[in-house]
């Protein structure tokens, strides 16, 4: 079943003192995908930049270039658009047992941005971090199917962390976060990637948009009022990539709406920038994900 | 036929003993222990001379070294610091033809690394065509995902390559190591040239040793041939001073008439790359790039990199930017890379390599993860994605079976867990070459850097490049991280060599300097030299007039003493040692200062103030307070002197210049306003206006143009109105005014700048000012004038 969308995202800065001229890299657009599709969508900059180029990056997602020349007081970016999200459901688990996943992944003779190896590894946010490495060993067994220790490691960090928005910010280490069994959507998604990555499983990073409004009688999903992350595990030759969202302890559904894939946070950051500002800023977060009736 | 040294007539002392170690190549023996022919001339002449006229001969190559401020920065686990370059003064001496041999595989070697590097970054065939293990690409730290795809505006990826070759024992030649992200060396190479052309002066010049400036020429033809149109600088792009090769990198730029940029320079805009100058921005064309990629671009690349320009991969994408080598390039240096490069080699050329390089395997593979376990006594075992060359061996590395600190496991363990991480790298023996140890000849184990560029003729060798020479028997000592010595390489031909400019002494760039305005980063690092050196003046002046009074009051302290010192500590100076630290600091930002344009400050003036600082260290460690202070004072003040009459007399008149005469004549005004504020003030105690007459170096002037005691008038008069006396406020102004219009923008040909408005307006102040209607608050203002001219000059040149 195939459900249409409504997106709006704007994020805003403002600074004390006015900023100098700054450089930002946007990834706001949602990606088309075969269960995705874009209908409409706009990145708009306020005030207008000096200068704009759109492009794709490595993995495929969506960029745009800005730089502002003069100093400014307050920054939007603000994506608007109408996506079609139909994702099927999960099927029979195919996935390759852990104990033979790494061999499917060095018979994949290609380093296109979808094959797995670029997700085995340590990245720029996802370092080797020995605890969750042991946890993740705790839960799962090299008979285990790759699905099923990804879910099992979702479904147990679930219950472990406490979801906290005063715990962390877009810098905290993971370590810290699994420390203190506290975070946010990226803090939960971090260690589960690390985790992932720890039994052999090639992991990555999504970002993304959740239904706002959850459908009748269904309760309201964490993470709908902010932009959303959750997990892409790659569980074989025959299952593929696989979205894993476990701040919700479920699969990623119709109402996950994929902005961008990347080893971690660093790769998909909605918003990069080297902004020159001497004061203090303070930066506001709205997202409205609106089912459209189909009349 | 040779005839074997031991039975030739008179064997030469200086080889008594010079015995290669059994199954090695040496440069200077064959196999029989006869003489290498090519050598010949360099043995009879070293033969011919004293060990007295060895050593000065030698001396004389030191000394040129020093003078022309070749250093190589070190970095220890203490910090860093900066060392002399470690001269061997033999140099090593090749066969032309045996080089052109090895030029030929090294051609070879440069073509195939570009294929290698266009695939990398674009179609990712050797990958998908079984050539090279995904694994070492997608988790290879130097390969740039954001790269991928990015055409490089001139067709070619690489331009510049320096490769680390060494002798194997059966005399053939082997590539230990590819240097392609951003090869140093080549100034080095010069320098070393150029002191083995001194230390060897009766003999170079008709020994037919190749040149080296035809191929400098050559490059830097290129260089300018690759800006579409001729338009736009061409620069070379440093991480700046606190690089270990920054030297080089100021050194290449004078020699060839390029600028040097540092990351903050430039700007991208509008999709191009521009330069900031005290003129505006200005477009950049190509970039020779000294920095490793990862810190260009701290949107696209490493967002923790303070060095980088964001944007800077934007603008390449867009094809506005030619930089040499192309961002990314580091990933050809992996040392795994050498594992598949035969296959790669035969499969992308259909040809074998015809220069091999140094045997790895790759433990990543079962194959080579067993041989490389079952022959480990012979290999060095080191990280797979290692850019190190084979010889830098760390703590990471198992040298024979060894680990070089206190290992965890054994190397047999260490090969089955992490084997993906790990390649076996042959422990080749290296081949020997003559070095002078207490004056005797004795072979040491060298390898040689070769340089290699593209030109308009396609891949040129660089005829010679230099040997790194161990310090000892021990293959590792080879680093020179860690004390080895460096020697210059003959390429000697057989007949006559053609002889370009780069001969003899003293030679300069050869070509013209490109004009093109001054980067306002360099104008601000010379306007700030100025107001330091300026700044140390003046407070050695006070210190030292504070000094002289301590003398000769003793313990009776007088009123004005207290008053400078209280002046001082207002600047911020405490007097408890009798040279405060932070006098020693204000010498640590003027050096600083210099050291960040070493391409346009002169060696000698940076060695002056290095003398100076040193000296008034020395000072501060030394010297007890009063007479014998100020006697040494009196002995800094006469260094700077002369340092202030270097920078007059011997800099050109260039810009950069003009902002040092900015800044000196700014903070000689701001200081001297200030001195007149604080010693002509109504409350001041008795005998200020003779101190601040004193400070102002001006008692012999104030005696013959006032011939009366000083007043307050007089003091006024000659140290802030007199326009005929250096020291005065008006004096400074006057300065500012003449070369703040000799740099004004073209832009300002109607109208004028703040500063300059602001500069005409003060001047005219002081012109008109009597002395007797000056007070105190006037002065005060003066002061402030100046501070404000300082900011609207940095506001509309520096920044």
């Amino acid at each position: 079943m195939s459900t249409l969308y409504d997106i709006t995202l704007t994020i805003q800065y403002l600074y004390d003192s006015p900023a100098g001229s700054s450089r930002t890299l946007l990834r706001m657009m949602p990606r088309t995908l075969p269960h995705q599709r874009v209908i409409t969508g706009l990145v708009a900059v306020d005030p207008d930049p000096s200068y704009r180029q759109d492009g794709k990056d490595f993995f495929g997602n969506h960029t745009v270039e800005l730089a502002h020349d003069t100093p400014l007081s307050e920054l939007s970016f603000r994506f608007s658009g109408r996506v079609e999200s139909a994702r099927p459901p999960a099927g029979l688990d195919l996935s390759t047992v852990l104990a033979e996943l790494s061999r499917d992944v060095e018979e994949i003779a290609d380093i296109g941005p979808d094959t797995p190896h670029h997700f085995c590894a340590r990245s720029e946010r996802v370092r080797d971090v020995p605890e969750i490495a042991a946890y993740a060993r705790a839960l799962t067994r090299p008979d285990m199917s790759s699905f099923d220790a990804a879910q099992t490691l979702s479904t147990a960090l679930h219950a472990e962390f406490d979801f906290d928005p005063t715990a962390t910010d877009v810098t905290t280490d993971p370590a810290v976060a699994f420390r203190n069994r506290r975070g946010v959507c990226q803090d939960i998604s971090h260690v589960m990637i690390a985790g992932l990555r720890s039994i052999g499983v090639p992991a990555g990073y999504v970002s993304g948009f959740l239904r706002t409004v959850p459908p009748k009688g269904q309760p309201r999903l964490e993470g709908a009022d902010a932009m959303h992350a959750w997990v892409r595990a790659w569980c074989g030759h025959e299952t593929g990539w696989v979205e894993f969202d476990p701040t919700n302890a479920m699969l990623a559904g119709s109402d996950h709406v994929v902005v961008a894939y990347g080893r971690d946070y660093a790769d998909v950051a909605p918003v990069k920038g080297s902004l020159r500002s001497a004061g203090p800023h303070e930066t506001r977060h709205f997202v409205d994900v609106v089912p459209v009736d189909p009349a | 036929m040779e005839k074997a040294i031991s039975r030739s007539v008179g064997k030469p002392p200086l080889l008594e003993g010079y015995r290669p170690p059994k199954g090695v190549a040496d440069e200077l023996l064959r196999a029989d222990g006869t003489l290498r022919p090519v050598w010949r001339p360099m043995i009879d002449y070293l033969a011919r001379q004293s060990p007295e006229e060895i050593a000065a001969k030698f001396a004389r190559g030191d000394q040129y070294l020093r003078d022309a401020g070749v250093y190589y920065r070190q970095y220890t686990a203490e910090g860093s610091s900066l060392r002399a370059w470690p001269m061997s003064h033999v140099p090593v001496i090749i066969d032309q033809s045996e080089w052109d041999n090895l030029a030929e595989g090294l051609v070879q070697r440069a073509e195939l690394l570009e294929q290698v590097m266009a695939d990398l970054y674009g179609a990712g065939e050797m990958v998908r065509g079984g050539l090279l293990p995904a694994h070492l690409v997608a988790r290879n730290p130097e390969w740039l995902r954001p790269l991928v795809g990015v055409q490089p505006r001139s067709g070619n990826y690489l331009h510049i390559l320096a490769f680390e070759v060494g002798r194997s024992p059966d005399g053939s030649w082997l590539v230990l190591g590819d240097r392609t992200q951003a090869p140093s060396g080549t100034g080095f190479a010069l320098e070393n040239r150029m002191a083995s052309a001194r230390v060897f002066h009766d003999l170079f010049p008709d020994a037919k040793v190749e040149r080296l400036a035809g191929f400098f020429r050559a490059f830097r033809d290129r260089l300018h041939s690759l800006r579409p149109g001729g338009e736009g600088r061409v620069a070379i792009l440093t991480p700046g001073q606190h690089t270990d090769t920054y030297f080089e990198h100021a050194y290449i730029a004078r020699y060839l008439g390029l600028l040097l940029l540092e990351c903050e320079d430039l700007k991208a805009v509008n999709g191009r790359l521009m330069v900031r100058t005290i003129e505006g921005l200005e477009p950049v064309s190509v970039l020779w790039r000294r920095l490793d990629s990862r810190f260009a671009d701290p949107l696209e690349l490493d967002e923790n990199s303070y060095l980088g320009t964001p944007g800077m991969v934007g603008t390449l994408r867009n094809g506005a930017v030619t930089m040499l080598n192309a961002l990314g390039s580091g990933v050809l240096e992996t040392r795994a890379m050498m594992a598949f490069l035969p296959r790669i080699c035969q499969a992308l050329r259909g040809e074998a390599l015809t220069l091999p390089n140094i045997a790895t395997w790759w433990c990543g593979q079962p194959n080579e993860q067993a041989y490389v376990t079952d022959n480990f006594a012979r290999m060095m075992i080191g990280p797979a994605m290692s850019t190190k060359l084979p010889f830098d061996i760390d703590a990471a590395t198992a040298l024979g079976g060894r680990f070089r600190s206190p290992a965890q496991m054994s190397v047999r363990d260490w090969l089955a867990t992490n084997g993906a991480d790990l390649v076996g790298q042959e422990a080749v023996t290296l081949s020997t070459t003559p070095a002078m140890i207490d004056g005797r000849l004795e072979p040491r184990p060298m390898v040689v850097r070769v340089f290699a560029v593209r030109t308009a003729q396609g891949w040129t060798v660089m005829p010679g490049g230099y040997a790194r020479i161990g310090r000892t028997d021990d293959p590792t000592a080879l680093a020179m991280q860690s004390g080895g010595s460096v020697a210059d390489v003959w390429v000697v031909s057989p007949t006559p060599v053609e002889h370009h400019t780069l001969t003899g002494a003293g030679s300069g760039p050869f070509v013209r300097q490109v004009p093109g305005h001054l980067p306002a980063r360099a104008a601000d690092n010379l306007f700030w030299l100025g107001r330091y050196v300026e700044r140390v003046n003046a407070a050695v002046r006070t210190l030292r007039a504070y000094h002289v009074r301590l003398e000769t009051s003793g313990d009776a302290q007088m009123p004005v003493q207290d008053h400078l010192a209280e002046m001082m500590a207002r600047q911020g100076f405490e007097l408890s040692a009798s040279v405060p630290s932070q006098l020693l600091d204000l010498f640590g930002h003027a050096i600083t200062c210099a050291g960040k344009v070493r391409d346009r400050f002169s060696d000698d003036g940076l060695h002056a103030l290095e003398e100076l600082a040193a000296s008034a260290g020395d000072m501060a460690r030394r010297v007890g307070p009063g007479a014998e202070t100020a006697r040494a004072l009196g002995a800094l003040l006469r260094g700077l002197a002369g340092f202030a009459g270097l920078a007059n007399d011997n800099m050109f008149r260039f810009s950069g210049w003009r902002f040092m005469t900015m800044g000196r004549a700014l903070e000689r005004g701001v200081q001297m306003a200030n001195l007149l504020v604080e010693l002509t003030a109504p409350d001041a105690p008795p005998g200020s206006l003779d101190a601040a007459i004193e400070i102002g170096d001006s008692v012999m002037t104030h005696r013959r143009r006032y011939s009366v005691e000083t007043n307050r008038s007089t003091v006024v008069d000659l140290l802030a109105l007199d326009p005929e006396n250096p020291s005065s406020v008006i004096f400074q102004v006057g300065l500012l005014l003449e070369q703040q219009s000799a740099v004004r923008h073209t832009r300002e040909a109607t109208q004028l700048s703040p500063a300059a408005r602001r500069i005409l307006r003060l001047h005219t102040a002081l012109a008109t000012a009597a002395a007797e209607t000056v007070t105190t608050a006037d002065l005060a203002a003066f002061r402030f004038d100046l501070m404000q001219i300082s900011d609207l000059l940095t506001d509309q040149y520096l920044s």
